[in-house]
């Protein structure tokens, strides 16, 4: 009989090889998954996680495509992560995220056809502050009424939806754009533009941030008392309460840096790769970000690390789509499993597993 | 142009029964202790299953068993998952609805636009045409019926049976069952089936008899409401009843105010059921003693049952 002992601490080894063997796991039922599809499994896996780095033809497309699709979701992911080690769940990253888009974007339009400098600093500001405003929302309803912020978070995305929605169709549609939704091109507006910064290697302003935010939480966590209260919070309410620590306070810095950091990330798309608010600029980085923080164990080396690989599976799941036909969706499925891998793996982390006769108690 | 009381009624049964049946599954679920954020993924697959199902076979009932086994298989990964594998049950959940939404896509490809077989009404038509009450009453799918049995079969179940006790032994308190010999984790992984197969029926109902369509993501946060009304009904089974159809009441209202061309932006109705049910929890969440006094105490946390 199979038992699971819990460990007095969770085994370090574990905790690293776990997201390791998730993804082998994860191979592996992918590979099925595309097996049953009537694809060649092997040559599937191969060209989602080889080829974009080292094909020949391709690679050279989309290797920098590499930073500029792991730039968001690093970026929001270390966010999420600080709330999820305090448990506080923001679900809603997607919709702060298309709030900063909009934030960001409409200070800068509000200003065309002016040149000035200024513009692009002032957007960043209003992009992050757009995320900010809209993960406020479930900050407060949670610290003033105890209201579920998992719930509130997720259902603001739609209401986010909405409002992009309008965004593309009415205040910010291009009014020399012959009635065609979608904004006027920001990356076309000197001003307003988010560069590619070294050519050939996909390097925007958003991707320098989420380097910076990788450092910054590394520091935070390891290095200041605030980060030791995240943990202590997430790990042992009770203790930290009587530690003095604030929890309401801990709740809005939370979702306060996630909602800002999914709100630049957002407003970095809008103005670079993406280009312009469009009914579906937004492609579901703020839902990926859950499982790259997962991935990356909510440690930012991880997350790092986590970031990269879902952006490889991205690039590769639109490569296998061009060159095998596998739909779009299966790459959507193929990432949802790999949480689940993770997390049945996990267990072995934080239990030992034992062979033993079952004890009549 | 007016709006009638009458089919507006009708369309307010029409559009909460989804919503109804994933409610009345996760309640169960939270009532033996497990919060399974996954609903929006069980119902979006039991859709696209169900109304594939449906338009391959030519039978909705057929479809709707496939929904209901859908959201069954679903809900086991789930239960392994966090019954025996002892995973955190936020992320799995979660996990279970990112996963659902892309398999559903993927499952459906090729399918949006297909006709679904029609739904045969279980009272004869006749009956239907009586004014007034006729529609409200009888002009529905058999679904919907089974939908509002379900809750009565519940309230009676969790409030006046021993199942019910159990469950609700294992919800308050998992430690105390265990040692009062329930099986916590066998008890736990039936009420998640049970879950799975509203949701699954949910999203069946929604392709095959709501929309007669399969579109991507055609839920649209249903699961999430749903998960919102059970707090909303403090997890009594009539008040989720409630609370779905206050939720249907607005959606059907503000889909009629748009096709009435009413002078209100179309994005401010369509946000409107979100807005709604987010002021409703916190209205309920607001009020400290009601909402402590009917949350399982055991909601969430992890079993792992030593010695």
């Amino acid at each position: 009989m199979l038992r699971l002992e819990k460990r007095p601490s969770p085994s370090k080894g574990w905790i690293a090889a776990t997201p390791v063997l998730a993804v082998v796991l994860t191979m592996i039922a992918g590979g099925l998954m595309f097996a049953v599809l009537g694809k060649n499994p092997f040559e599937a896996i191969r060209i989602i996680f080889w080829d974009p780095l080292f094909h020949e033809s391709f690679a050279a497309y989309s290797r920098p495509q590499l930073l500029v699709k792991a730039g968001p979701l690093i970026l929001i992911a270390i966010g999420l992560s600080l709330g999820f080690r305090a448990g506080v769940w923001n679900i809603g990253a997607e919709g702060q995220y298309i709030m900063g888009a909009i934030a960001g974007a409409s200070f800068g339009l509000a200003f065309y056809p002016s040149e000035s400098p200024l513009i692009f600093p002032g957007m960043i500001i209003a992009g992050a502050f757009g995320g900010w405003a809209w993960s406020m929302i479930p900050a407060i309803l949670k610290t003033r009424f105890r209201t579920n912020e998992i719930l509130v978070s997720l259902l603001l995305v739609y209401v986010a939806e909405k409002i992009l929605a309008s965004a593309a169709v009415g205040f910010l549609r291009n009014p020399e754009g012959s009635g065609f939704p979608g904004s006027r091109n920001l990356s076309r507006i000197e001003s307003m533009n988010n560069p590619e910064l070294i050519p050939g290697t996909g390097m925007h302003w958003g991707v320098v941030l989420a380097f910076i935010a990788v450092i910054a939480a590394y520091v935070l966590l390891n290095k200041h008392l605030l980060g030791y209260q995240i943990k202590l919070a997430g790990q042992a309410p009770r203790a930290a309460r009587f530690a003095g620590v604030n929890p309401n306070r801990l709740i809005v810095l939370c979702l306060g840096v996630s909602g800002a950091l999914a709100g630049l990330a957002g407003l970095f798309e809008v103005s670079g790769p993406a280009g312009q608010i469009s009914i579906d600029f937004n492609v579901g980085y703020g839902f990926t970000a859950i499982i790259v923080a997962f991935l990356g164990r909510l440690h930012p080396i991880g997350i790092l690390l986590a970031g990269l690989l879902m952006a490889l599976t991205y690039i590769g799941g639109e490569l296998a789509q061009l060159m095998l036909q596998i739909p779009a969706p299966a790459i959507q499925a193929f990432q949802g499993m790999l949480l689940f891998f993770l997390l049945a793996v996990d267990v072995l982390s934080s239990f030992r597993i034992r062979f033993k006769k079952e004890r009549v108690a | 142009m007016g709006i009638d009381p009458v089919t507006l009624i009708v369309a307010l049964i029409t559009v909460s029964t989804p919503v109804l049946l994933a409610a009345i599954g996760e309640l169960v679920v939270e009532k033996t202790g497990v919060l399974n954020l996954g609903v929006e993924g069980m119902m979006v697959t039991g859709a696209v299953m169900g109304f594939v199902v449906a338009v391959n076979t030519g039978s909705p009932t057929l479809g709707f068993l496939a929904g209901m086994a859908s959201g069954v298989a679903l809900s086991l990964i789930f239960g392994v998952l966090t019954q025996v594998l002892l995973s955190n049950q936020v992320a799995t959940g979660l996990a279970l609805t990112l996963f659902g939404l892309g398999l559903s896509a993927l499952l459906g490809v090729g399918y949006p636009g297909s006709t679904p077989p029609a739904v045969s009404d279980p009272f004869p038509a006749a009956m239907a045409e009586i004014p007034v009450v006729g529609p409200i009453l009888f002009g529905h799918s058999m679904i919907t019926y089974v939908s509002v049995l379900l809750v009565a079969a519940v309230w009676y179940v969790l409030g006046y049976t021993k199942t019910g006790l159990i469950i609700r032994a294992v919800g308050e308190n998992h430690d105390a069952a265990h040692a009062l010999g329930y099986k916590v984790i066998r008890i736990r992984l039936m009420a998640i089936m049970f879950g799975g197969a509203c949701a699954g029926l949910g999203g069946a109902f929604l392709s095959i008899v709501r929309v007669q369509n399969w579109v991507d993501g055609m839920t649209a946060g249903a699961g999430w409401i749903a998960l919102a009304l059970v707090v909303f009904a403090s997890w009594k089974p009539w008040r989720a009843l409630l609370g779905a159809y206050l939720f249907g009441g607005v959606t059907a209202l503000q889909l009629r105010l748009q096709a009435a061309g009413i002078n209100i932006p179309v994005e401010i109705l369509a946000m409107s059921p979100y807005l709604i049910t987010i002021v409703v929890l916190v209205i309920m969440s607001s009020d400290r003693s009601r909402a402590a006094l009917n949350a399982p105490a055991a909601l969430g946390k992890v079993f792992h049952a030593t010695g």
